[in-house]
């Protein structure tokens, strides 16, 4: 089948442009880790309260400047509500959930993670400014998803 | 090819009862819809806040499952129809297509009883363990069962035509018509599937359900979904626009290339929708994105038919130059103009497509406001506006009566694509910002970081009380037609297919084969799903319960 010649040049650009972006994006990926949030773990989301480390919700120092923050999502808060740690932290989250679907959001920072329920989430950052940062709940939840917010403080 | 015809045999005016009736349905959800996006706008603006007896998601829910699955669904069975009935001329029997209506009107008003009563606040995607009533996921079932019987009467009228038609071509509308509703067949699979998990749960029946199952079995059909609406707006651009300007159709070979193209490549690409999700290995994710690329090139193909039959048409009236040609298009006709505004939009809508499935790009927008922009420049802006535009041409030609107020019509179009203007681009900004899709309120007890947000919350409920506006005047210019009730005598055809351009080259005849390109597609959606699919049901994920709460 003959396609004309201005077409074949219009596809092949569009196939070049594509082509790139993949390679950039698969590059970035190897390189230098940039790839969304994939952990593979299960939890009974009807026992998040009792199963390690979900038992206990908060910060853990784990090295010099590196912590685990560790989640319960549950309408319509997160626990723990408030975390502080130093400028040039890098803090490492696992969120789950004790009831529906919820999202784990830090605006304007590379951290965003659905977190479903039977499963654990887990995605990372470093705060290199200091500050007040919002942890919102950015996926539906019930009546109250709006109100359903946290705070990390960067010192 | 076969241009509409001025008086059609008694079985064909039959047909067009049935199309009209589809079409008119989805101009009165539209018009629902589109007052519940005012509302939310405000609402989200915090100019208002919804009463408890009719609250902000309850609202939500409504806008999203009558626009995203109501509208659009009523709106292209209707169009299928007429594109079947009328380039087949063989209609024995409307009783299939009749029963589609029936089902689908039935499950609409289930699940629309379940909305409004406050039981199913689960959003259009209704994500488990969201439990809404079963009337809500019967209602909904209905709703794509009935979109079968609309498709088997399709596809038999097409395999009879074929019998009596041996060696030639399917017509184009009917073929590209087809090609869809396989698609649809395909992808409603999987929605149906899931529904088989969520009612006997939401029954009662069973203790819990697997949440990340239920969730690919909803993304499986939700991104094919958006390809139901945009091959239907396609098959308008492809067929219909050139016949606005006295254009031909650039290609028959490559419009059923890139149909076929959207046919295999719709489905196996519903992880894109899923990126962030725990439970789910990042080279699913990766080859969904690759997959997701390749839908991108049916569009690429579609824009150059689109501007090619544009340039032939205006060098033949000799008309040249970029600009004298745009100068030179109907931009006066609601059916022209409808369409065309919208490609202007998918522009935008198209390039932050490819941002979203962009793998690791989706962190920055994923589930923010960026992607309601999105889905107003594309379902919202270019799907939207070509059906507004086709109902302005199809309800005279339905009707054999004179379009109602054109110079209204023509005012409505223009408003509609300034007002989702305005809206999508406030909410893309905001999404780029951070701001939440999907909450009633955005000023988080005025929080620093929340505080930006609201600005644009204000610009996007300005566009959509233009957008509001503009759907007043279309309900108004739909319905006056009928009420008019002016004749239309010796009127050119308002809605008229056009034919292919003399010197187009020949079509290779495998491409007729829509059965066995239909069985292509499902081999490569069970490629694509089979990895997945088989890590989800291996990792013996806990069950959820469920609750209500809302």
């Amino acid at each position: 089948m003959h396609i004309h010649r201005a077409e074949r040049l219009w596809l092949g650009f569009g196939v070049a442009m594509l082509a790139v972006f993949l390679a950039v994006i698969t590059t970035a990926a190897i390189v230098d880790g940039f790839v969304p949030p994939s952990h593979v773990q299960t939890i009974d989301p009807t026992k998040v309260s009792q199963t390690p480390p979900f038992d206990r919700p908060g910060l853990r120092r784990i090295g010099p400047g590196a912590y685990e923050a560790y989640y319960i999502a549950r309408i319509f808060a997160f626990v723990p509500a408030t975390i502080t740690v130093p400028r040039d932290a890098h803090v490492t989250f696992f969120v789950t959930s004790g009831d529906v679907e919820h999202g784990f959001s830090i605006p304007e920072t590379g951290v965003n993670t659905m977190v479903t329920p039977g499963w654990v989430s887990e995605v990372s950052h470093t705060f290199s400014t200091p500050g007040t940062f919002l942890l919102i709940c950015n996926e539906y939840c019930g009546s109250g998803h709006q109100l359903m917010a946290a705070k990390v403080i960067v010192q | 090819m076969t241009a509409a015809r001025p008086s059609l045999p008694l079985s064909i005016a039959g047909g067009n009862l049935l199309a009209l009736t589809h079409i008119y349905t989805a101009t009165l959800v539209l018009g629902i819809g589109a007052l519940f996006g005012m509302l939310q706008g405000f609402s989200r603006a915090n100019l208002i806040v919804m009463p408890q007896a009719f609250d902000y998601y309850r609202m939500l829910t409504a806008h999203g499952v009558l626009m995203a699955l109501v509208f659009t669904t009523f709106f292209i069975t209707g169009l299928f129809t007429y594109c079947v009935y009328t380039t087949l001329l063989r209609v024995r029997s409307t009783t299939l297509g009749w029963t589609g209506y029936v089902v689908m009107l039935v499950g609409t008003v289930m699940a629309a009883v379940a909305i409004l009563d406050g039981s199913a606040s689960v959003l259009y995607t209704f994500y488990a363990p969201l439990k809404a009533s079963p009337l809500f996921y019967f209602g909904a079932t209905l709703l794509i069962a009935g979109t079968w019987f609309v498709a088997a009467d399709l596809f038999l009228n097409v395999a009879i035509w074929k019998r009596a038609n041996v060696g030639e071509r399917v017509p184009l509308p009917a073929f590209l018509a087809t090609c869809t509703m396989i698609m649809w067949i395909i992808a409603t699979l999987g929605v149906v599937a899931e529904m088989a998990l969520l009612i006997p749960w939401s029954l009662g029946w069973t203790p819990g359900i697997d949440v990340s199952l239920t969730r690919m079995l909803f993304w499986y059909f939700g991104h094919p979904l958006v390809y139901f609406w945009i091959m239907a707006a396609y098959t308008i651009w492809y067929t219909v626009v050139p016949s606005t300007y006295g254009g031909r159709i650039f290609s028959d070979a490559l419009t059923r290339l890139a149909f076929i193209m959207l046919l295999l490549l719709s489905t196996p690409v519903g992880l894109h929708h899923q990126f962030l999700e725990p439970g789910i290995a990042p080279g699913w994710k990766w080859l969904h994105m690759v997959l997701t690329y390749g839908v991108v090139v049916p569009s690429f193909m579609t824009a150059f038919a689109i501007f090619a039959s544009f340039e032939q048409a205006a060098r033949k009236a000799g008309v040249r130059g970029f600009f004298q040609i745009v100068g030179w298009l109907p931009w006066k006709n609601p059916v022209f103009a409808g369409p065309a505004l919208g490609m202007i939009l998918f522009v935008f809508g198209g390039f932050g497509g490819i941002v979203n499935s962009s793998y690791s790009m989706d962190v920055l927008v994923h589930n923010t406001m960026w992607i309601v922009g999105h889905f107003h420049v594309t379902v919202g802006g270019p799907v939207a506006l070509t059906f507004i535009g086709a109902t302005y041409g199809l309800v005279p030609m339905l009707t054999g009566r004179t379009l109602f107020a054109p110079r209204l019509a023509l005012v409505q179009v223009y408003l509609w694509f300034a007002g989702m203007a305005i809206m999508s681009v406030a909410m893309h900004w905001a999404g780029l910002l951070g701001a939440p899709r999907r909450a009633s309120d955005v000023t988080y007890f005025g929080a620093q970081g929340a505080a930006t947000w609201h600005g644009e919350m204000v610009w996007a409920a300005t566009g959509g009380a233009i957008v509001a506006i503009s759907v007043v005047l279309f309900i108004v210019v739909a319905t006056g037609t009928f009420l008019a009730d002016r004749r239309a005598v010796d009127a050119a055809p308002s809605f008229a297919f056009a034919s292919t351009r003399e010197d187009a080259l020949a079509t290779p005849p495998a491409f007729d084969r829509l059965t066995r390109w239909g069985m292509a597609a499902i081999v490569l959606a069970l490629l694509a799903y089979a990895g997945p699919v088989t890590e989800q049901l291996t990792a013996h994920a806990y069950l959820a319960p469920g609750m209500r709460t809302w």
